[in-house]
């Protein structure tokens, strides 16, 4: 496979004594602590003290705010390092790295990135707040306002599936400043909202398919009074524009976490490949289970090919079609591969004491949020209709 | 209080090692290397040291090609105050890294020379004693905890049987065992900031020593295959098949 390209980021050499390091972290520390992930429903806190020491928490933050300065392939190809371990590990990170710090450095005012950067860098948790109960992407449905009072914001609504809402000292909160709907979601403003300010509950984390150890909850607002300067970028508006330019990195993101968990699904289906026997034989000695494992290795390395592209291309500009397509080929391919770890391990796949069962529910939700697959291939096919129509398809 | 630790680039320890077809050695070509994980537990204790505030200045060195860098960045990020690299293509036995440690011991004054207690290349075990020996100096080698107070460093040495506890006057020599402690990983925050410590190169002609190989390597070759046992029926069969081979 091609390079990482550096350009932007870190230099190559520290990026790579940095990832040689991560490998040796996922494969030393955090995988020997799944197990108590999982019967925990939890990160320990020791560990996840660990991981906001070596840094994992700061990645994307430039270096003047406390963070590594990664660019987007760097940033991708550590998410898809540390994704060879439990998805929680990565969930937990992934509001910070993603679309909150990307807001900030986006449309944050000074004051806004000085206050939050670093302190995101250094492992206070951030949570994103755009579903609610009856609206999606669609914002034209949102309930939830906030309403200018003085110095003062007042915030009224519900959010709902919010990742890490349960741990979030920081929440980016889209609200409607203006009850007419308008043109380019500009009715839509978003909040950096601290999550200890009175009138804000945290519901129960929701009970989910798989995806153990990360949570997701409803967020509930009952008159919060958040100060005027919360308001990102100081502008009312820009809310919506802003959560969506940081999609194609959101996307890459759960690409990576794809490639990452189904090389670890892969491993796995070889290793039980080579030691269970059936009809006298290892069971990787089976053309048909060859051909299973063949399919696997070339969708998987079609996949990373492909991320790795497309961040390479986002790290120069929008690359929506790419990032799209990455994003939907590296889930669909992740829950194949998954089925296939099943399928390989026959009756075992179908128990809970192997991993190959925990690694299909995990897999699922990949080919949902950050867009789902379906919603992928509208944009997809729009951006490419469009670029024809343009001229600007080569 | 100065600690110099001597680090070695090898072979990864996760990798399965490949002997060169003639039989000269083993494989490196396209190979993992990081540091030596013995070193690495040297690299540890003289930090825990720092920050229990019974030393002042960690010194990496590690002798050997351009690429020892690398080996020399992770102690720094692990958190080394700065590095020395003596550069040389050349193969160098321990008795030869062990006259250039001298020389730069004698430069540097530390009060303890922390090494690993062998690189897992090829398991020599010679370095750190000779190094004692060179220099005049007392040595606690194998060492599963290290203490320092005042003027002297006690360690309990790794033993057949038990742990034998010494008591070294510095300037000493101590050796590290796999025991000691368990290193930390260099975090990305401090793997940055090492970009900026300072790592000076030499070559070894600068300390005036001879190196010339000693030794000569006449043949490398794989372990012998183990062999699959048998599988008997019942115990008459065990009991025949044991006395067919002479062993009952």
């Amino acid at each position: 496979m091609s390079e990482i390209v550096s350009e932007g980021g870190m230099d190559a050499d520290t990026f790579a004594q940095f990832t040689d390091q991560l490998k040796r972290y996922v494969r030393e520390r955090l995988m020997p602590a799944e197990e108590q992930v999982l019967e925990d429903d939890a990160i320990p806190p020791d560990l996840l003290g660990e991981m906001r020491d070596m840094g994992l928490f700061g990645l994307t933050m430039p270096e003047e705010y406390g963070g590594s300065g990664m660019n987007v392939p760097q940033y991708i190809e550590t998410i898809r390092v540390l994704s060879y371990a439990l998805p929680a590990y990565r969930s937990i990170t992934s509001i910070n790295l993603g679309m909150v710090c990307s807001a900030l450095k986006n449309a944050g005012t000074e004051e806004q990135k000085s206050e939050w950067l670093p302190r995101l860098a250094a492992g206070e948790i951030a949570c994103f707040g755009l579903t609610e109960p009856g609206s999606g992407s669609d914002s034209a449905a949102m309930a939830t306002t906030a309403k200018r009072d003085g110095g003062h914001y007042v915030l009224n609504g519900s959010k709902r599936y919010i990742t890490n809402a349960p741990h979030a000292k920081l929440g980016l909160i889209m609200a409607r400043t203006n009850p007419e709907s308008m043109p380019k979601n500009a009715h839509v403003s978003a909040f950096l909202v601290d999550m200890e300010t009175d009138g804000i509950t945290v519901g129960k984390p929701d009970k989910k398919m798989g995806q153990r150890g990360s949570h997701i909850a409803d967020i509930y607002f009952d008159d919060v009074r958040v100060p005027a300067d919360a308001l990102l970028g100081g502008e009312e508006g820009r809310g919506f524009a802003t959560a969506m330019q940081s999609l194609d990195n959101g996307r890459l993101s759960i690409g990576a976490a794809s490639c990452g968990y189904a090389r670890r699904i892969l491993d796995t289906a070889l290793r039980y490949s080579g030691e269970r026997k059936a009809f006298g034989e290892t069971i990787g000695n089976f053309q048909l289970i060859q051909a299973m494992l063949a399919d696997s290795q070339a969708e998987l390395y079609a996949a990373e090919c492909m991320l790795r592209d497309a961040a390479a291309k986002a790290n120069k500009g929008k690359a929506i079609i790419e990032a799209a397509s990455a994003k939907m080929f590296a889930s669909e391919m992740c829950n194949r591969v998954a089925d296939r770890c099943v399928q390989i391990h026959g009756g075992a796949g179908y128990l809970a004491e192997y991993e190959a069962e925990r690694f299909y529910r995990d897999s699922r939700i990949y080919t949902i949020y950050e867009g789902t697959t379906q919603i992928l291939q509208l944009v997809i096919a729009k951006n490419m209709l469009r670029d024809f129509a343009s001229g600007a398809a080569a | 209080m100065k600690i110099l630790v001597p680090v070695k680039r090898v072979i990864d320890y996760n990798v399965k090692p490949r002997v060169k077809a003639d039989g000269s050695g083993v494989d490196l070509a396209n190979v993992k290397m990081s540091m030596n994980p013995f070193d690495e537990i040297a690299v540890e204790e003289a930090i825990r040291l720092k920050e229990a505030g019974k030393a002042d200045e960690i010194v990496a060195v590690s002798i050997g090609p351009a690429k020892a860098q690398e080996t020399l960045r992770t102690a720094l990020a692990m958190g080394a105050d700065r590095a020395i690299l003596i550069e040389t293509d050349d193969d160098v036995e321990p008795l030869g890294v062990a006259k250039i440690l001298k020389a730069i011991a004698e430069e540097e004054k530390p009060g303890i020379v922390m090494l690993g207690k062998q690189a897992i290349d090829d398991d020599s075990n010679q370095t750190g004693q000779m190094l004692a020996a060179l220099m005049g100096r007392p040595q606690g080698t194998f060492a599963n905890t290290v203490e320092v107070d005042g003027d002297s460093v006690t360690v309990k040495r790794e033993v057949d049987g038990g742990l034998e506890t010494v008591k070294l006057t510095m300037p000493a020599i101590v050796t590290t065992d796999l025991r000691l402690n368990e290193p930390r990983y260099a975090s990305l925050p401090n793997i940055m900031k090492a970009k900026k410590k300072p790592l000076d190169t030499k070559a070894p002609s600068d300390y005036g020593v001879d190196i010339a190989p000693r030794l000569k390597t006449t043949n490398v070759s794989e372990p012998p295959v183990r062999q699959a046992g048998d599988k008997v029926e019942d115990v008459d069969a065990l009991v025949a098949k044991l006395k067919s081979l002479g062993v009952a």
